[in-house]
């Protein structure tokens, strides 16, 4: 679907994977669904929700598909309970550089399996994979809001309520002060039927609506400056009032928020945007989150959404992102000035024992990917051995000297 | 009412995006493809997305026996979609196999079938809809692809003809010509954006088209009156341009 926000996506040539669009079997005692890895995250939703059962992972947007989410091991709001969605894949099938299929899994091919878990479709094409699907009550889920005046709250705030299966803090960037990472904390868990409200319950397993507003028009590059983003950023924290709120709300704007709106990356311009995803271990994390924050008001950057989520434990594993920590991503507008503060943001992640959302990512150099991710370079070296010419290469991956 | 509907070629793009529309509408499914292993997973995709009976069946133009297939259906169908094609070379006049081949699977084996499926109707006293595939390429030919366009403009009047004569038995035909489809026969070719359809696209104007017991239909609309403004071109201009 092209959802990732970088290169990882984009190359001379493209195999396009939405042909690859059949459901293929569904175990409905154990929850294990098998589909080609062209089918939408969407598609499964409509499907699967009337019938009680949630993706296992879901990261904010419905628009990707299931080998798109496998190839970056994406990971959702309940990372730190259930992993992310490579923990959930039984098996897929892989067309590799050699012109095999085959089938992989924990047991069979089993490096194959791991190098290809978050790795960015490199290993070759996953033509179709199977996974277990949650089960759920309703299609609604029980939120609960709190607000944090500062990041020391924020940051409290995501571990203790770790117990919560889905949990995010939206952060405000632009506060200083006393008021220095305030957040709104959004916590979540699958509502019961008898939680609903009389109307909820009427249709319980009411499934997301299929038509999105198409946002009009590339927005003047100017109209998201510092002034506007801190003028929106102040007046949605606002909107919450102190303490915390509950509420029972659908799916889907507690997991899609910005699907409703097609297109909605235009409020960017024609310049478009990049996102930044770092994550710190929990070691100093508070310091590293701080020098990052600290450095984004220095450089008078701003982000428009700014997502603060916690890891749980994740074993290392080649290229995929996730490890036990704090998350954070920041969205800029392109500027010229953006590449080389970015370049700053790298140090201090990496000074703090952190890493990169490759997904994410359009500009971190080939060194950079070597020293945070400590199998980079045995990826790299299994993947040469497999496929000495590179078959399976994208624009990131050349830029990343992964391929030559 | 539920109905009956017969797919023939259902491993096409556009047969596979009709099937999903009548899928939602809780039809019953019988598809048939050259392979049955091709056709598997799209049984599983539609039983399971929607939950009505689908069954595969082997159909090949080239070597079927139209009666076999319809004495291995479970009944005769309510509706019929034709989707077989084959495009070939285009330039094969010196290949007498893969010309066969382009008449045979655009108009000796459909033109088999549809009479076959026909004669069983009537025998039955059973109403029913065709819906024949054919193309744009059939209303003039042209060098690019004339082999495949005389072929498809044998269908498009035997179409015609067909609702012709199964208007006074409760047969209603529907020819319908697709201009550019973005489908695997098209795969790797460049196509103006404007002027080509997608596969769900043209599902759903055949879908209307039943619905209204329409007899022609261009998809996308435009297409006719591209092809009024072609077949109009005099010839002594035509022969000479590259088309
Ligand atoms: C609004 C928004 C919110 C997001 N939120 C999150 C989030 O919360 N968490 C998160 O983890 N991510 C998030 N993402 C990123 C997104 O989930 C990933 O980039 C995802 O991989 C996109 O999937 P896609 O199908 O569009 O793949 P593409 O963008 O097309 O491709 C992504 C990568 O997967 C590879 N790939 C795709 N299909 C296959 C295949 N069949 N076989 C082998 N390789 C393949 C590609 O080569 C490429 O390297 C978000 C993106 C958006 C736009
Ligand atoms: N694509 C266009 O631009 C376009 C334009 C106008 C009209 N059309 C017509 O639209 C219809 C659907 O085509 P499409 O675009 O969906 O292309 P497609 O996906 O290539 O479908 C063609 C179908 O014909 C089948 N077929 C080929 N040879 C056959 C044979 N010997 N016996 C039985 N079946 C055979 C193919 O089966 P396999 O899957 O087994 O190969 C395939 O299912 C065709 O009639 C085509 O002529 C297409």
């Amino acid at each position: 679907m092209g959802r990732c926000y970088g290169d990882s996506a984009l190359s001379a040539h493209i195999v396009d994977a939405r042909s690859l669009n059949h459901f293929l079997d569904f175990d409905s005692s154990s929850g294990l669904l098998t589909v080609e890895s062209g089918v939408t995250f969407d598609e499964i939703l409509q499907v699967f929700v009337p019938r009680g059962w949630f993706l296992p992972v879901t990261p904010g947007t419905r628009f990707v598909t299931a080998g798109g989410a496998l190839a970056s091991d994406v990971h959702g709001k309940n990372h730190h309970v259930d992993g992310s969605f490579s923990d959930h894949v039984l098996w897929f099938d892989l067309f590799t550089a050699s012109g095999q299929k085959l089938r992989c899994s924990r047991t069979e091919n089993a490096d194959l399996f791991h190098l290809s878990l978050g790795g960015m479709g490199l290993t070759g094409i996953v033509l179709a994979l199977a996974f277990y699907m949650k089960p759920i009550e309703t299609a609604y889920i029980r939120q609960h809001t709190v607000r944090c005046e500062n990041l020391d709250e924020t940051m409290a705030g995501l571990e203790s309520y770790g117990n919560w299966t889905n949990s995010v803090a939206w952060l405000d960037c632009m506060a200083g002060g006393k008021a220095f990472g305030r957040s709104i904390l959004m916590l979540g868990e699958s509502a019961k039927l008898q939680e609903l409200s009389p109307k909820q319950a009427l249709n319980p397993l009411k499934i997301h609506s299929t038509k999105g507003i198409p946002f009009p028009i590339d927005m003047p590059s100017f109209t998201l400056n510092r002034f506007t983003v801190q003028a929106f950023n102040r007046v949605y924290f606002n909107k919450h009032p102190k303490g915390s709120q509950d509420s029972v709300v659908h799916y889907e704007p507690f997991y899609y928020p910005l699907d409703k709106v097609l297109g909605w990356n235009r409020i960017y311009g024609k310049r478009g945007f990049t996102q930044y995803q770092l994550v710190v271990p929990h070691q100093d994390a508070r310091k590293g989150l701080q020098e990052v924050l600290e450095l984004l008001a220095k450089r008078r950057m701003s982000s428009f959404l700014t997502v603060l989520k916690i890891f749980g434990e994740q074993p290392e594993n080649y290229l995929r992102f996730p490890k036990a920590g704090f998350t954070l991503t920041l969205d800029f507008g392109i500027a010229d000035s953006l590449w080389p503060f970015l370049n700053e943001l790298d140090q201090v992640v990496e000074q703090y024992g952190g890493r990169l959302y490759l997904t994410k990512d359009v500009r971190m150099s080939a060194d950079f990917l070597r020293r945070t991710y400590p199998m980079a370079q045995e990826f790299i070296d299994k993947l040469k051995e497999m496929d000495p010419v590179g078959t399976f290469r994208s624009l990131q991956s050349e830029r990343l000297s992964i391929h030559a | 009412m539920k109905k009956n509907i017969l797919l023939v070629g259902a491993n096409s793009d556009v047969a596979q995006a009709i099937a999903k529309l009548r899928a939602e509408n809780g039809h019953a499914l019988w598809l048939t493809g050259r392979s049955l292993e091709a056709l598997q997973p799209i049984v599983a995709d539609l039983k399971l997305r929607y939950e009505v009976e689908v069954s595969a069946f082997v159909y090949d133009a080239e070597t079927s026996n139209p009666e076999a297939l319809i004495l291995a259906l479970p009944g005769l169908p309510d509706e019929v979609h034709l989707a077989m094609g084959y495009l070939g070379n285009p330039i094969c006049i010196e290949d007498a196999a893969e010309t066969t081949r382009i008449m045979t699977v655009n108009f000796t084996a459909a033109v088999l079938l549809m009479n076959a499926l026909v004669r069983s109707l009537i025998q039955e006293k059973r109403n029913a809809v065709l819906v024949g595939i054919s193309s744009v390429a059939g209303d003039r030919g042209r060098k690019s692809n004339f082999l495949y366009g005389a072929a498809k403009a044998g269908f498009s009047t035997y179409l015609d003809g067909l609702r012709n004569f199964g208007y006074a038995h409760g047969i209603h035909v529907v020819t319908v010509k697709p201009g550019f489809i973005r489908s695997k026969m098209t795969a790797g070719l460049p196509l103006p954006g404007p002027l080509t359809a997608t596969p769900q696209q043209v599902a759903k104007a055949i879908v209307k088209a039943v619905r209204k017991r329409k007899g022609r239909v261009y998809v996308l609309p435009i297409w006719e009156l591209i092809m009024l403004i072609v077949r109009n071109i005099p010839d002594f201009v035509f022969k000479k341009m590259n088309l």
